[in-house]
């Protein structure tokens, strides 16, 4: 699988992976505003979040209609949408973007729902590999503890429910999360993820994050034009005026 | 086809089920819009019913989960080909778990207006890779039998006009920037498909049935295939 720049895009594509509550999408979220502050073409991009498909998730998901097969495919059908429409085009004009999340939530969670890694893989065989990826690993218990204190209530397909792991929704979460964060330590190796410590506080980490940014992309290359001057004909009639203001006095 | 055959999965299949659990039949018809498909099946329902077999129906966009939102989307021809194809692949896969292996495992008759094989040849003429193809259906189960009904594509024409006044966007492949002229994109987009089916057919026989004849015609020959299906068990 090869990253962008091995495909010769001109952009850079920086993604951030994890369990819920591993502080990944604060993260990214730092990063994003120090690169706009930078007056870098920056593009954020979140998982399950493409306009045309979202409803149709969110409706599988409250009326709990997915499998599987189905959850799978149709996280696959968002990013291909978010992946066609958005990256693509922004990756060729020269952005850096930032993507909560990208295929290997998919490779993550769907094998642990049961699909095969094959099967999974091969579908999202279309996506290029991102030219960083980013894995914030925080210990499990900190990582539940994060998601359970601030927000008691568990949804069915986010706690795992739909795999019959254990009748309470927290206890299935535990369940849930501890196999995904078995198949993201696998992946790590295979797919060159750099490892973040999200066990320590938020602001070492972005210190981290941007220092590991900017050493692997060369980010001068992805600045904005500075601003277009002013056209030239409107300041040569204002010196004209000014003249001949000089001459009556 | 007179032997039964064992029943099997593509690919890898859908996790957990078994296929030999899967009993009753799974009958396709595919062909173009126009090619006579729902009126075979509808007279096929009829006929098997009668003679007090239980069927049930699936076909493309019916889905609970995603068939309003993919026709939506497809109005407003914003999607692109890759997530075309996933939107397709979901609507079929959830037709596949909650319609079609719980009525095959109550040993009912599916009869399926289309199945992957259309969405096969529609990719494939967009350009997407036949190996992403082949993986991507291998959640599909084989089927008992699948009859492909030909028309030419000039006879295609005469019908779709005949019934609608109009040749639909996507049936004449207008995405594809063919020509800017409906009518001929829709012969050129026509002929691609059924190369494409030609192709596959190599891969996954299919029974090519003449439907530039009659529906009596094409029913009858139907009903006797499908027939030495249903005896073979």
């Amino acid at each position: 699988m090869k990253s962008f720049a091995e495909l010769n895009f001109p952009g850079r594509l920086i993604a951030v992976e994890g369990l819920d509550g591993s502080g990944k999408s604060t993260q990214i979220y730092l990063l994003k505003r120090w690169l706009e502050a930078e007056g870098i073409k920056v593009y954020f991009s979140e998982w399950n979040s493409s306009e045309i498909v979202k409803a149709a998730t969110s409706k599988g998901k409250k009326r709990e209609l997915l499998t599987p097969t189905t959850f799978s495919l149709i996280h696959a059908t968002d990013f291909a949408d978010r992946y066609e429409r958005h990256l693509l085009p922004l990756l060729r004009a020269g952005y850096i973007v930032l993507c909560d999340r990208y295929i290997f939530t998919a490779f993550a969670r769907d094998v642990t729902r049961g699909c095969p890694p094959d099967w999974v893989r091969g579908n999202y065989s279309f996506a290029a590999r991102p030219d960083l990826t980013m894995f914030f690993k925080a210990d499990l218990e900190v990582s539940l503890n994060r998601i359970l204190e601030g927000r008691p209530k568990l949804k069915f397909f986010e706690a795992g429910m739909d795999l019959n792991l254990s009748k309470d929704p927290y206890e299935s979460f535990k369940i849930f999360q501890g196999r995904i964060l078995e198949q993201y330590l696998a992946l790590s190796k295979e797919f060159d993820f750099v490892t973040m410590n999200a066990n320590v506080n938020v602001e070492k980490q972005q210190v981290i994050v941007r220092k590991l940014v900017s050493e692997r992309i060369d980010l001068k290359k992805f600045k904005r034009r500075s601003p277009l001057p002013l056209p030239p004909a409107l300041q040569v009639e204002i010196e004209t005026l000014e003249i001949e203001e000089d001459k009556a006095a | 086809m007179s032997t039964k055959k064992p029943r099997r999965f593509y690919g890898h299949g859908i996790p957990r089920v078994k296929p030999e659990e899967l009993g009753g039949k799974l009958i396709v018809v595919e062909g173009a819009d126009g090619s006579g498909r729902s009126t075979q099946i509808a007279e096929l329902v009829q006929w098997l019913e009668t003679s007090g077999r239980p069927t049930v129906q699936v076909g493309l966009k019916r889905s609970t989960l995603v068939s309003a939102e993919l026709e939506k989307a497809q109005e407003g021809n914003v999607l692109s080909r890759t997530t075309l194809g996933l939107f397709y692949a979901t609507d079929f896969a959830d037709q596949l778990e909650n319609i079609m292996l719980p009525a095959l495992k109550a040993g009912f008759i599916v009869l399926a207006d289309r199945y992957i094989y259309t969405l096969m040849a529609r990719d494939l003429v967009r350009g997407m890779d036949e190996k992403w193809l082949k993986n991507l259906y291998g959640i599909a189960l084989e089927p008992d039998a699948v009859f492909y009904l030909s028309v030419e594509p000039e006879e295609l024409v005469q019908r779709n006009l005949a019934k609608s006044a109009t040749l639909d966007y996507w049936e004449s492949g207008m995405d594809l920037g063919l020509s800017r002229d409906v009518f001929d994109s829709f012969l050129t987009y026509q002929s691609a498909m059924q190369s494409a089916f030609k192709t596959m057919q190599k891969t996954y026989g299919f029974d090519i049935v003449d439907a530039n004849r009659s529906v009596s015609a094409v029913n009858k020959e139907l009903r006797k295939k499908i027939s030495a299906v249903l005896d073979a068990e």
